[in-house]
């Protein structure tokens, strides 16, 4: 049910409709990889079928930073290209922030930063025992500054979460440095723990896919390690 | 077994005993709680493994919880003070419901100066003023244990942001839960009033109080489980072309104030709103008694209030 996977060309072109060709979105393009690889690779979507209640849910807490998903969600079909050529305006289902309620395919309202990882955890729960779907929320190394994250990775392990994974794109913006590293204050609690760059398709869908039965998964995604792609992956 | 069972009035205790044969009439609900209620409800849990969430001392949590359970398909019931329900994680109320267009049924304990002897801490009279300032809640303020289970299996089969206010304070009959107002009582015959005779509209457990209060005055007493949204139609009518209204409330004063007047806005009003004081926090402790005393809140203090609204000075 994964649907066909883009070029990343495509995709840049897609998110400079949204961002304006001269104006550098850092928040967006460090997620561009993620969310390209989530819905290239990793997660079952249909976007003839948003609301199938058996599909792969994909949260993205980090609301500030929409383009990249919003580029994403229109190369698969979600909704039309053309809505990315006026977003904000009056009219535009797409927001600096996004809208569940406007958008096909955005599965939570976001942009006030600590709300995705707690609705991600209840809605894991939901599903538990319940659907096939499992639940990616996207959070950002700086947006775990807020506590209600941490109240959220605590109970997460602690109800032994298995269709949760909690993607951490690390891009070194928090005020304050995670001593000791994000993934060991994931790993401490009881999560399964994976750190890797955005270097490698393979490696990052490797991470990306992995669950575990009795314990939610965390991808900590270190953005700044950039680099050459391996040769094969150019044009995958 | 007992042959008599003894009704449960405790608004607390009933809300705990109705959730076993609420849990297994409504295979969607599940309740989440921050540790308050966890050990009465221990019972429902056992027999509804997965279903009754604790998630420890986290309310940001909890509401975020709910937010995701009912994205995925399912009825959330959460519980905890009110203080804790609604003021900390309010932000959680306006987005993780609010703004992800989901419903839940949020119930309170501790209502207004309930918890009197723990303390400002345990206190949260702006409780319903803050919840009516989001878009979309229903609030409900029951004066009588019949009156939460009625509630309670109303609001479980339907998919509404609701705000329900349990209080140690109660009534000694139930009323109505239909969400509407209705009177309670007319003017006592001998005393002048035919018609319109000036109105007071209690709300939930206030109404034994306004009852006793105005016993020997020329009003008319009605009475509402619902403040919000109002029933505006009811209130119209019952208010008649001139309003004299009294409205009390067992929370913030003047927390229905701009739905009132709305509801009159056509037609010349005098009205005054009784409640919880709005300027002063009242460092003190005692009894619920004490502080109703205190707030005006009691049937003397009540009575004061409708008086000097009938004989302006």
């Amino acid at each position: 049910m994964t649907t066909t996977p883009l070029a990343p060309e495509t995709l840049e072109h897609l998110v400079a409709r949204v961002t304006g060709d001269e104006k550098h979105d850092a928040s967006a393009h460090s997620t561009l990889d993620v969310v390209r690889v989530l819905y290239d690779r990793v997660l079952r979507v249909d976007p003839d079928r948003p609301d199938d209640p058996h599909r792969d849910r994909f949260l993205l807490s980090k609301g500030h930073g929409p383009a990249s998903t919003y580029a994403v969600l229109a190369a698969h079909g979600f909704f039309p290209a053309a809505w990315l050529d006026d977003v904000a305006a009056r009219d535009s289902p797409l927001g600096h922030h996004p809208d569940r309620v406007l958008v096909p395919g955005i599965e939570i309202g976001s942009g006030s930063l600590g709300h995705g990882l707690p609705l991600a955890v209840g809605t894991a729960l939901g599903l538990r025992g319940r659907s096939p779907g499992r639940v990616v929320v996207l959070v950002g190394d700086a947006e775990l500054d807020e506590g209600s994250n941490a109240e959220a990775i605590q109970i997460a392990a602690r109800l032994g979460l298995g269709n949760l994974t909690c993607v951490v794109v690390d891009n070194h913006s928090d005020s304050h440095g995670w001593p000791g590293g994000i993934a060991a204050r994931f790993a401490v609690e009881g999560w399964t723990t994976t750190d890797v760059d955005t270097r490698s398709d393979d490696r990052l869908a490797t991470a990306l896919r992995r669950t575990e039965p009795d314990r939610p998964t965390a991808v900590v995604v270190d953005t700044t390690r950039r680099g050459a792609r391996p040769a094969a992956e150019m044009t995958a | 077994m007992s042959a008599v069972t003894t009704p449960v009035l405790d608004m607390r205790a009933r809300f705990y005993a109705d959730l076993g044969p609420l849990l297994d009439a409504h295979p969607d609900v599940d309740v989440v709680l921050a540790v308050i209620g966890s050990g009465q409800m221990a019972p429902v849990t056992a027999r509804h493994p997965g279903r009754v969430i604790d998630v420890g001392i986290r309310e940001q949590a909890m509401i975020g919880v709910a937010g995701g359970l009912a994205l995925a398909g399912r009825r959330p019931i959460v519980h905890t003070y009110a203080p804790f329900l609604v003021e900390r994680p309010y932000e959680q109320l306006k987005l993780d419901l609010g703004h992800q267009d989901v419903g839940a049924v949020l119930v309170s304990i501790g209502s207004s100066f309930d918890a009197s002897a723990e303390g400002r801490t345990h206190q949260a009279p702006a409780d319903v003023a803050l919840v009516s300032a989001l878009p979309g809640w229903t609030v409900h303020v029951p004066g009588h244990a019949d009156e939460v289970t009625a509630l309670l299996q109303a609001e479980a089969a339907t998919d509404r942001r609701v705000y329900l206010r349990l209080s140690r304070q109660r009534n000694a009959q139930p009323q109505p839960t239909d969400g509407r107002v209705h009177l309670v009582r007319d003017v006592a015959s001998g005393l002048d009033g035919a018609g319109h005779a000036p109105l007071v509209l209690a709300v939930g457990p206030m109404l034994d109080t306004v009852l006793a209060a105005s016993a020997d005055l020329p009003v008319r007493v009605a009475y509402t489980a619902t403040p919000h949204p109002l029933d505006a139609e009811t209130l119209r009518a019952l208010a008649g072309p001139q309003p004299v209204l009294t409205v009390v409330e067992p929370y913030l004063e003047g927390t229905s104030a701009a739905a009132v007047a709305a509801a009159l806005a056509d037609r010349p009003a005098r009205v005054q709103h009784v409640g919880v004081p709005r300027d002063v926090e009242l460092r003190r402790y005692g009894t619920p008694r004490d502080h109703a005393a205190a707030h005006g809140l009691d049937a003397a203090g009540v009575r004061r209030r409708i008086a000097a609204l009938l004989d302006p000075p």
